[in-house]
């Protein structure tokens, strides 16, 4: 085994491939899901079934790599015994950690797996200390991912009034939306990453071109129209060009990717423990390509947080993988609120 | 089946908000919620208005409950939510895990409000084990839901429904009323005062879509299950939710009021119920009202 890393990199791993390119550029953590709706990535052709997930925890274990399993949609009463299922069939596979939202299904897994580290998933909507440490005390959580709404002063704030471990995002797609708090994708198409675990599924997106260009549709909703030559955007509500009076804008937020590299040492000096690297829906490709950036700029940020800067090489390259190809510092940049 | 008003979604003028309280004591309303939920920068109405805005509440017979906010960013915003929870008079209802690990801490009873996400009667039965007497379903939770949930059902829980007024959708950092003015929400100017029923959001094929209330994101339609209340009494619904809009609030109990004593009142509007019926919540299922 590694020896454990002040800041753990946690990586996506939406096949065997993804999860090997993750593990070979310098993973420290694996971030998974079964095929079904368990999980908040449930994308057609994504996740793991039995055999592929032994042989990933093979692969990562052996690297010393660990890997986390994603339970972090919210059950329903007709179908709650496939979530306590998965529950049971992580804990039986020795995965290291499971991720969490429901209250319900930690209550099963803290009290059925009492050795099983429990993760709070983002989808929990915890934003404040009171809150994380509520799912501590009841339910023994020791690591919480945060919703990427946060200043960093407020971060700062939340890692300093919880013994619970504090993990962030740091690069990926940016929901703008309180993660566990958005219906967008429910009112729109019946589909909530809640309960389906899916936002904006396939079957409701619609591509056309028309004489006014590419449209996007989801479930007939016009979400965006890209002139001859602009670059189109998956049809995400949140990400949708629309009319507010007379003017057609980028209502919620813009098509680009969170990128917090540069707050690097920040994150180490409030005492952040992981970052999350966002995209299991993503090639194997991307996953090795950020994977290996981020790697190398933890590593070298941990030699001499003094005086590391993102090197222009490796913003270059993420900036290449970006949804929208740009980025954005999020709310840890207080102005962008 | 009792009829509760929501908090208040919008950010209306301080005298605008006091008469809309003063004439809800006239309203056929059983329990009424007051507070603010949506932005903690807004401040035309403070606690202590609030406050007594709830003891005329009670003073004419509503039973009055304060709804705290749903997302709570800052030490500002726990200390403002500690005070609510220490009110020592009114109930609370919990909008966030935060407010209810202090209401459980001081075993004081609770209402485990829509953003709590409650899907399963496990997770509604550990919260009556922390104090929720009363729970309201996540808007975007269907009829099948309920059923699965009334079927083991902790002992002694109301169920409460959202069944009238502009959906809450989602909740964000950022604030996107002030983002229309370019604006920062750290100096927003309070432009959301201007909207009393939200920015409107229209497709590039101008059609209303979704309506922007600050830091919320709201449906454009209307959601409406005045048509559905057979079924919801059938389900098991204990309390049905209206929410305040600028006009009409009053009208819209009186037809619900009707329709629970078995009149034929109907409402107009561009209504939707979907969600209720397990479909995309835009979508209107059966008649209007």
């Amino acid at each position: 085994m590694n020896a454990p890393s002040p800041i753990e990199l946690v990586c996506p791993a939406g096949g065997l491939p993804a999860l090997k390119a993750a593990v070979d550029n310098g993973a420290n953590c694996v971030y998974a899901g079964f095929k079904d709706d368990t999980n908040a990535r449930n994308f057609t052709g994504l996740n793991f079934d039995d055999a592929g997930l032994k042989e990933g925890i093979r692969y990562a274990h052996d690297r010393g790599v660990k890997v986390l399993i994603a339970l972090n949609t919210y059950p329903q009463s007709e179908n709650w015994s496939r979530w306590t299922a998965a529950v049971d069939r992580a804990a039986d596979y020795g995965v290291d950690a499971i991720i969490l939202a429901d209250i319900g299904l930690m209550d099963y897994a803290h009290r059925t797996h009492p050795q099983l580290r429990l993760h709070l998933s983002v989808q929990g909507s915890a934003t404040n200390y009171e809150a994380i440490n509520f799912y501590r005390e009841r339910f023994g959580i020791q690591r919480a991912v945060l919703p990427r709404v946060l200043s960093m002063a407020q971060v700062e704030q939340v890692v300093k009034n919880t013994p619970v471990e504090i993990e962030v995002f740091g690069f990926g797609g940016l929901c703008v939306m309180v993660e566990g708090r958005c219906a967008l994708s429910a009112y729109a198409t019946g589909t909530s990453p809640n309960c389906n675990g899916a936002c904006s599924p396939g079957k409701a997106v619609r591509w056309e071109q028309t004489p006014q260009g590419m449209e996007t549709r989801l479930n007939g909703i016009l979400i965006d129209r890209f002139a001859d030559g602009e670059r189109t955007g998956y049809p995400t509500i949140c990400k949708g060009r629309f009319e507010v009076d007379e003017e057609t804008y980028y209502a919620i937020e813009e098509p680009a990717s969170l990128n917090t590299l540069e707050l690097l040492p920040d994150l180490l000096r409030i005492g952040i423990r992981a970052i999350k690297i966002e995209g299991r829906q993503r090639s194997p490709a991307y996953v090795a390509q950020v994977t290996k950036i981020w790697r190398d700029a933890i590593d070298n940020c941990l030699r001499d947080a003094g005086h590391f800067a993102a090197k222009a090489a490796w913003m270059a390259e993420l900036n290449k993988v970006s949804e929208g190809q740009s980025y954005t510092l999020g709310a840890y940049n207080r102005p962008w609120k | 089946m009792k009829l509760s008003l929501g908090p208040l979604q919008y950010y209306w003028p301080r005298q605008q908000t006091l008469d809309f309280y003063a004439s809800v004591a006239d309203m056929p309303v059983d329990i009424v919620y007051i507070g603010e939920t949506v932005c903690s920068r807004r401040h035309e109405l403070r606690l202590d208005d609030y406050l007594d805005v709830a003891a005329k509440l009670a003073e004419a017979g509503k039973e009055v409950a304060l709804s705290t906010l749903t997302l709570i960013e800052s030490e500002s915003d726990l200390k403002a939510l500690r005070r609510i929870v220490d009110n020592g008079k009114f109930a609370v209802e919990a909008n966030e895990m935060g407010a209810v690990r202090l209401l459980a801490e001081k075993k004081i009873p609770f209402v485990a409000g829509p953003t709590l996400n409650v899907f399963n009667s496990h997770t509604l039965s550990l919260l009556a084990g922390m104090g929720a007497q009363r729970w309201v379903m996540p808007p975007e939770a269907s009829r099948d839901l309920l059923a699965g949930i009334e079927k083991s059902k902790p002992a002694g829980m109301a169920t409460e429904v959202f069944a009238h007024g502009r959906v809450p959708l989602a909740y964000s950092a950022r604030c996107f009323t002030a983002r229309r003015y370019s604006l920062q929400k750290d100096n927003c100017e309070f432009k959301c005062i201007d909207f009393p029923d939200g920015m409107m959001v229209r497709t590039r094929e101008h059609e209303d879509f979704l309506s922007l209330n600050g830091i919320q994101t709201m449906s454009a339609k209307v959601y409406n299950l005045l048509a559905d209340l057979p079924e919801l009494a059938a389900a098991g619904v204990d309390i049905l939710r209206i929410s305040p809009e600028p006009n009409g609030t009053g009208d819209t109990l009186n037809a619900f009021r009707d329709r629970l004593a078995g009149g034929k009142a109907t409402l107009a509007g561009d209504f939707c119920n979907g969600f209720w019926h397990g479909r995309p919540g835009l979508e209107l299922i059966g008649k209007a009202a």
